[in-house]
């Protein structure tokens, strides 16, 4: 440019560079500017110096045909926090343990105004990765990082596999680095140690169907296997929640007692004891009590049917009868109680007191007719029978009880079994209940 | 702010200066490196042209670091193992000077700090602790870098330069401390990390596409 003579117009300038391979002449594209040091050849697999004008080659490898073609093609551009970023490179890395080996694949971002961010997926468990400024700190088994904990997951060495694509350093198959990862779920702290330096960066637990969303993607995002390192449990998050709900309904339903046990009569209105001797015949010891009266709301009657049984039973029909209306209330009870001894020890079955609530009788003038059967060898047996008007029924308290308590547990246990599951691929397994693998 | 208006005396080419302070210029139309001497400007070299640049940070680029309006008015364009980084000199609105450095669009705000008993080059070693303005600093890398080139203004005379160390050094919550020993004496800057999308650019550099 000379002085004075602004340019006529600018020449449109293409969007990426166009180049082409020394090693077979395909076609090469620069997407990311100047910020790629290395781009790699799709025909023939050739790693080139990206900022060489010639694009030198610095080393080529072998691909089996058809494997690892990326999820995200590369060129694909997509919003990510409100960033639009373009796919620029691609690579596969794995890990060995115990012989067996780990692929997961990570994707170069690219903005020419953003630092680069990387995306990683592992059986269809994306993270979105961008490198840390500042170094976290490492004590024992876990680092901090911004204020936050993580525990430390995996110690591991990565290699690189495969690449494609441009990248914003010098990569190259084959090339090893140890890989620590720290986990707070939904995010993992990683440090990449190479020779010469070590490299921290911060991944947040990504769900394929955002990234199909992000960028744009026909179908639909594999399906995620297992449970990955810092997937956010679906259930923790909820298990506080459901403990302190637990606990709040717990106090109210407290106070709930306390409040029918003090509005509850729980007054005796009949007491009387009775003798059934030896021999006497069963059938015709139908016989009525005294009136007795119940009053206030309606409200409950409770029936307590006590007997010196023992090894033996007594059995009562009993109908609660009102006299002014006629209304009854048949129920028959059994009062049993056997015990003895086997080759487990001795032994007891039943109880020689027996109560039974009969709900929503009106005030008003009672008796009850009772009718005993017993066995027809028994022993003289004494029995007596108390009746008493609202009492407090407190099995509709452990009910509900229950039925608060059941799906806390439920959830802790999910949550349990979804972190022995995450925790179950690190380095530091749970210790296994009951079988040994 | 003054804007002193001179003319180039290699090409003739007018020569406006943004910032009353600067001591070095690039002519824009013929690549002289000029000084400011008492009476004129004086032309001390030439700039090979830059290498293609990634920065999306351009001479007059406009953006708000801590409340202040800030406009670039020069760069030094330093080069290294994995890659190329900008100092871009930056005045604030305030008169004060300061450098926004790029690197591959991590961005840092930095200023020059006039402590003395400054380690000399060979005594910095990796993982020792420095502590300026009560603030603890680690060194975490020594990076020898290559000069590669100057644009606009400068507030000081850098031009004739090679090879140069820098020492960085992380302290707590994104601040860092870098020892420059391009000079016969270190200099030190303390800084901060910065995001993008906080400092407001303006008058970016377009991308195609983008």
């Amino acid at each position: 440019m000379s002085a004075g003579t602004p340019p006529l117009s600018n020449p449109p300038k293409p969007q990426a560079k166009a180049l082409n391979c020394p090693h077979c002449g395909a076609a090469i594209t620069l997407r990311a500017l100047g910020h790629a040091e290395t781009v790699v050849c799709e025909s023939c697999n050739s790693i080139l110096d990206a900022k060489d004008p010639n694009l030198q080659i610095l080393q080529t490898f072998q691909v089996i045909t058809g494997e690892d073609r990326p999820l995200i093609p590369l060129g694909t551009r997509g919003k990510l926090r409100g960033t639009d970023y373009e796919v620029i490179g691609f690579q596969r890395r794995s890990i060995t343990v115990e012989g067996i080996r780990y692929s997961w694949h990570e994707y170069v971002l690219f903005n020419p105004y953003k630092a680069i961010r990387y995306l990683t997926e592992y059986n269809g468990h994306w993270n979105d990765i961008s490198v840390c400024r500042e170094l976290p700190i490492v004590q024992f088994a876990a680092a901090s990082y911004l204020g936050e904990v993580y525990k430390h997951f995996q110690s591991s060495d990565a290699t690189t596999n495969f690449v494609l694509g441009e990248f914003p350093w010098q990569v190259r198959v084959g090339e090893h680095a140890a890989v620590t990862e720290y986990v707070k779920p939904p995010r993992v702290l990683s440090a990449e140690k190479t020779d010469n330096e070590v490299t921290w960066s911060l991944g947040e637990y990504t769900y394929g169907s955002d990234i199909w969303k992000s960028f744009n993607l026909p179908g639909s995002a594999p399906e995620a296997v297992g449970v990955y390192e810092n997937q956010p449990s679906p259930v923790s998050e909820n298990v506080k929640g459901i403990w302190s709900t637990f606990l709040a309904f717990a106090i109210l339903l407290l106070v709930f007692m306390a409040a029918f046990d003090l509005i509850s009569n729980k007054g005796t209105v009949f007491e009387s004891s009775y003798r059934l001797n030896t021999g006497e015949p069963k059938g015709e010891a139908s016989f009525v009590t005294d009136v007795f009266n119940l009053e206030g709301r309606t409200s409950n009657v409770e029936v307590t049917t006590s007997a010196n049984v023992s090894n033996s039973w007594i059995y009562l029909n009993y109908a609660l009868i009102n006299q002014d209306s006629g209304q009854a209330w048949d129920f028959g009870r059994e009062v049993s109680y056997y015990y003895g001894s086997d080759s487990d020890g001795s032994w007891t079955e039943g109880s020689t007191k027996d109560s039974v609530v009969i709900p929503s009788v009106p005030a008003g003038h009672y008796y009850l007719r009772i009718e005993p059967e017993v066995d027809a060898a028994h022993a003289p047996i004494s029995y007596s029978v108390e009746v008493k008007r609202d009492v407090p029924v407190l099995g509709f308290f452990g009910i509900a009880f229950l039925a608060l308590l059941i799906p806390a547990i439920a959830i802790t246990w999910r949550s349990i079994s979804f972190e022995r599951a995450r925790w179950s691929e690190s380095d530091h397994p749970p210790i296994q209940i009951g079988n040994t693998e | 702010m003054t804007q002193p208006v001179s003319n180039c005396p290699n090409c003739g080419g007018k020569i406006v200066f943004q910032w009353s302070s600067s001591v070095q210029t690039v002519c824009q139309y013929c690549k002289s490196i000029l000084v400011r001497t008492d009476v004129d400007l004086k032309k001390v070299g030439q700039v090979a042209d830059l290498p293609p640049d990634s920065s999306p940070i351009q001479l007059n680029t406009e953006g708000i670091y801590r409340n202040k309006a800030f406009v670039v008015g020069g760069r030094i364009l330093y080069e290294y193992d994995l890659g190329g980084w900008n100092e871009w000199h930056i005045t604030m609105n305030d008169g004060t000077s300061a450098w926004l450095s790029d690197a591959q669009n991590e961005f840092a705000v930095s200023f020059a700090s006039n402590t003395s008993g400054l380690p000399a080059a060979g005594q910095v070693q990796v993982g020792q602790q420095y502590s300026w303005n009560n603030q603890n600093y680690t060194v975490s890398v020594i990076t020898p870098a290559h000069y590669r080139g100057v644009e606009g203004e400068l507030p000081f005379q850098y031009w004739d330069k090679t090879d140069v160390t820098f020492a960085d050094l992380r302290g707590q919550t994104g601040k860092f401390a870098t020892l420059d020993y391009s000079d016969e004496q270190p200099a030190l800057y303390l800084g901060e990390f910065v995001e993008f999308d906080d400092l407001k650019l303006k008058n970016l550099r377009s991308f195609e596409g983008w």
